[in-house]
């Protein structure tokens, strides 16, 4: 979670920050949820938390990609290597 | 949508009703059955709510039948398990770009896929979108064809040269260009 | 005594999303600002999960799964108006 809030900050351009937040914060939120279910025990509120975190390892990546094919239909630039920091 | 036969219907309501239902007694139990017994007031509760949603989905629920769903299902749970270990490769990678070891040199790439069915081209989009590397931005049914943004030249070559991840979906999907491993 | 690490958890994502709304300022134009409000989403989701272990009331999952699936919505609608300039087209 910590390294996909600094790839946000640091990376210079739209796209590769969404590589950043896209991918780092799907593992850190079922790692996350991993242990809380492992902290309670098999009860009913583990197949809660385990509902809460498939459903965002199907909605997480489909998000993202909503968002790429977005900016990439309207036009924005992709940064080469090189070239000034966006 | 066209015509849909009435035993297809009549499954698709029922099978669609059971899952519900079976979804609202899973999500309620801890507070409604453990301090005092199911009764008739909570039950009529949620079959009222289960018909409900019901009646509103039921016809994008159950997919029209297609060929050998449940060989197709068996060979899908191992991939999960893969996609989940490319999962926590992903998240390493972008770390280690992130503080400069590996480089940034962004690309867009393209090319095109055996895969017809639109189950299979979903599967295939959120996996590019989960390994390391790489980004779909667009998906042309027609022709299988991929649009995809990758990060560095690695993750680039491991998607149009060695092709590991088509043969996978391939073998699950049972298109051709399908072969284990 | 076994609190300790929640409470450690939710300081480190409190933290995390305040550093995420300097992207939500500063970024230029609007796609940059529509990932930091997706980021923030998903750090709350995260957040309510731990709080509600911390002061002992499990009801703050069934509030989590609730605002997943609105966040989730909320972002597809945004992509879609960005890409096309109008929801329905008819």
């Amino acid at each position: 979670m910590i390294t996909g809030t600094v790839g946000l900050l640091k990376f210079p351009d739209f796209y590769t920050r969404l590589h950043a937040t896209g991918k780092c914060d799907t593992l850190g939120q079922i790692l996350i949820i991993l242990g809380c279910m492992i902290y309670e025990g098999f009860t009913f509120i583990t197949i809660k938390l385990l509902l809460v975190s498939a459903f965002y390892l199907f909605a997480g990546p489909t998000g993202t990609h909503a968002l790429m094919k977005a900016a990439y239909v309207t036009g924005l630039p992709v940064w080469k290597k090189g070239d000034k920091r966006a | 949508m066209a015509e849909m036969k009435e035993a297809h219907r009549t499954f698709s309501i029922l099978l669609t009703f059971c899952v519900m239902l079976a979804f609202w007694l899973l999500l309620s139990a801890w507070t409604v059955y453990l301090p005092e017994p199911y009764d008739l007031s909570k039950v009529s509760r949620g079959v009222l709510s289960a018909l409900i949603v019901t009646f509103l989905t039921y016809e994008i629920f159950v997919p029209g039948r297609g060929e050998k769903v449940l060989l197709k299902l068996q060979r899908f749970i191992p991939y999960v398990a893969w996609e989940l270990w490319q999962i926590y490769l992903a998240s390493i990678d972008v770390a280690k770009r992130v503080f400069g070891t590996l480089e940034v040199d962004p690309r867009i790439i393209e090319f095109d896929t055996t895969l017809r069915s639109d189950f299979a081209l979903v599967t295939f989009a959120n996996s590019i979108t989960l390994t390391p590397g790489t980004i779909t931005i667009d998906v042309d049914p027609a022709k299988g064809r991929y649009i995809v943004h990758a990060i560095a030249k690695g993750p680039a070559d491991s998607l149009t040269e060695e092709q590991t991840m088509q043969k996978k979906v391939g073998y699950v999907f049972m298109e051709e260009g399908g072969e284990k491993r | 005594m076994m609190i300790i690490p929640f409470l450690a958890v939710g300081i480190i994502i409190a933290i995390t999303i305040l550093v995420c709304s300097y992207r939500a300022i500063h970024g230029p134009g609007t796609f940059n600002r529509i990932i930091a409000a997706n980021v923030i989403g998903t750090k709350a989701i995260v957040l309510l999960i731990v709080v509600g272990y911390i002061i002992e009331r499990p009801q703050f999952i069934d509030i989590a799964l609730m605002y997943a699936a609105i966040a989730f919505i909320g972002t597809i609608i945004i992509a879609k108006y960005a890409e096309r300039g109008e929801l329905c087209s008819r």
